[in-house]
């Protein structure tokens, strides 16, 4: 069982005031909160042992090297990859994606090839692929998500023909919380010999995830919505893949030799790390890590399934709410709309009230457009978050209600 | 009224509430006063663009003083134009862009003015003060 007390706790920022009354955090699909650990080893990091890496002969070099390439091992015990040269640091989830939309693009994408995405995608997994639509020629597939927000995979098994290079799709979503049937898909997409990029923005701080048992050919995830630092993020890569792929950018880092008429590129992954990376950041993000694991997944899964559960059930009791998005085993993320509210009016009279949600299209406006509305309120709920919260916020909604509708 | 007398006449308005229930309330009330917009306007050309709420603002020039039509689908952002088209409306393209809108702090709108509010009082003053300028100097030329 975990002692919320004692982990919220360990989340300093939680504990204030906000407009007067205690927060309410519960815009962590946006971005979460920062246990005192990650605080703690970013302060470390500058005050002791901080250097570039990679490079230099001292002592400082030397520590800061050992312990950015130790959290290569521990992200790649975390995904469960075969080898810790299939982690890529990038500066997040977006990084990662235009890392790849690039790089496997530049190689493997030609006029008239397709591109399968899925409706709920964030825009962060659309845009990437668009732009190297327009770049090459390729069209741009879409895979339908059906009520009560699942991927219709008899039309994704449609889409998939042998113009086909690659597939994005979430591992969960931002807007209706769907965990998706990743392995399945990548299973249809094998089929056909093609790859496929999961994006588990959304779901590496929900679920255990496991790359080898999913199969997928990248994976890739943000630091800072896994309690980590902003700016760093991560891209998984079979090695055959990495090794195949050209280096996105160029600079520093990422190369063996150089000389004017040419440069040998270094091995993977750094081939894929031009340029001083995010040293303290990426450190700091394998504190946040272990601080997850030190948690235990059981206790952090039961939590969450818990509390999503009672929010489900309270948000429910409220007349005239609409839930956009209810798959069965979905992580806790809810999109709603009550009666007759503009999703910005109740935002900003939460707001009012210390609690924090998002609202609008969360970066995935073809979801907001598949229900033909102008956005939502969200509310993404996370293991530090506690019943009561969903009670505050439930009252917060009724108090909306009692205002706008005046 | 000039601008700035209008302006101190909403600060009196809203010193009478001390928190901020009773002002949002007193701003869904300023968004009833809004008269209804005119469907012609109702459309992209009118649209102020941003993801959180949909914003449309027209302007009409008569007898030398600008008149401005606004709604928004969300009732409080509706409540802030009406502010504005209160404060604005009936005034000269002159006296309209070289306004300052002073009020807007004094009555802890202020958070509204901020960038990532794409559809706050920002855009929407700016677009008031745009439509000012053109009339300005249209009327330079003649």
């Amino acid at each position: 069982m975990l002692n919320l007390s004692d982990i919220r706790n360990q989340f300093p920022i939680l504990n204030q005031k906000v407009h007067g009354h205690q927060l309410v955090y519960f815009d962590n699909a946006a971005t979460t909160q920062k246990p005192q650990a990650v605080l703690n080893t970013l302060n470390r990091i500058y005050r002791e042992t901080y250097s570039n890496i990679h490079r230099g002969v001292h002592y400082l070099s030397e520590q800061s090297t050992e312990e950015y390439e130790n959290v290569r091992k521990i992200v790649q015990e975390f995904l469960h990859a075969a080898r810790p040269e299939e982690i890529v640091f990038t500066s997040g989830t977006t990084g990662g994606i235009n890392l790849v939309a690039f790089s496997f693009g530049e190689k493997y994408v030609n006029r008239g090839d397709e591109i399968i995405v899925s409706e709920m995608e964030h825009h962060s997994n659309i845009v990437p692929w668009q732009m190297l639509c327009q770049r090459k020629g390729a069209l741009l597939r879409v895979i339908p998500f059906r009520d009560p927000g699942i991927l219709d995979l008899e039309a994704f098994q449609n889409l998939l023909n042998e113009k086909t290079r690659i597939v994005a799709v979430a591992h969960a979503s931002n807007t209706l919380g769907t965990v998706n049937p990743v392995k399945e898909i990548v299973q249809m997409a094998h089929a056909r010999n093609i790859p496929v990029l999961v994006d588990g923005a959304q779901a590496v701080q929900h679920l255990p995830v496991d790359v080898q048992h999913l199969d997928c050919d990248f994976y890739v995830f943000s630091g800072h919505k896994i309690y980590g630092p902003t700016g760093t993020g991560v891209l998984y890569g079979k090695e055959k893949w990495l090794e195949e792929l050209p280096p996105w950018q160029g600079g520093g880092e990422m190369v063996e030799c150089v000389h004017f008429d040419h440069t040998d590129y270094a091995e993977v992954p750094l081939k894929f790390e031009a340029g001083t990376p995010n040293i303290a950041g990426v450190i700091a993000l394998g504190e946040a890590i272990r601080f997850l694991q030190k948690t235990g997944w059981d206790d952090i899964r039961r939590h969450e399934e818990e509390l999503g559960r009672y929010a489900r059930a309270k948000l429910s009791e409220i007349e005239g709410i609409r839930f956009f998005g209810d798959a069965p085993g979905k992580i806790a993320i809810f999109s709603f709309l009550v009666r007759n509210l503009h999703p910005y009016d109740t935002g900003m009279i939460l707001d009012k009230l210390g609690i924090a949600v998002r609202t609008g299209m969360h970066c995935a406006q073809p979801v907001i457009d598949h229900y033909g509305i102008e956005g939502t309120v969200r509310a993404s709920l996370v293991f530090y978050n506690t019943t009561e919260e969903v009670d505050r916020l439930c009252e917060g909604i009724r108090k909306a209600i009692t205002v706008l509708s005046r | 009224m000039t601008i700035n007398e209008i302006q101190d006449q909403i600060i009196e308005e809203f010193s009478a509430y001390d928190d901020w229930m009773d002002r949002y309330a007193y701003l869904i009330e300023m968004s009833r006063e809004l008269p209804p917009l005119d469907q012609k306007y109702r459309t992209k050309e009118y649209l102020i663009e941003g993801c959180q709420s949909r914003v449309w603002l027209a302007a009409e020039l008569k007898d030398g003083k600008i008149y401005y039509f606004a709604d928004s689908d969300a009732l409080l952002v509706k409540g802030i134009v009406a502010l504005l088209v209160r404060v604005l409306s009936g005034q000269k393209p002159e006296d309209i862009v070289k306004a300052e809108l002073y009020f807007i702090d004094r009555i802890g709108l202020r958070e509204n003015l901020s960038p990532t509010r794409a559809n706050g009082l920002l855009a929407m003053l700016k677009q008031m003060k745009l439509y000012a300028l053109a009339w300005e100097a249209k009327m330079n030329r003649q």
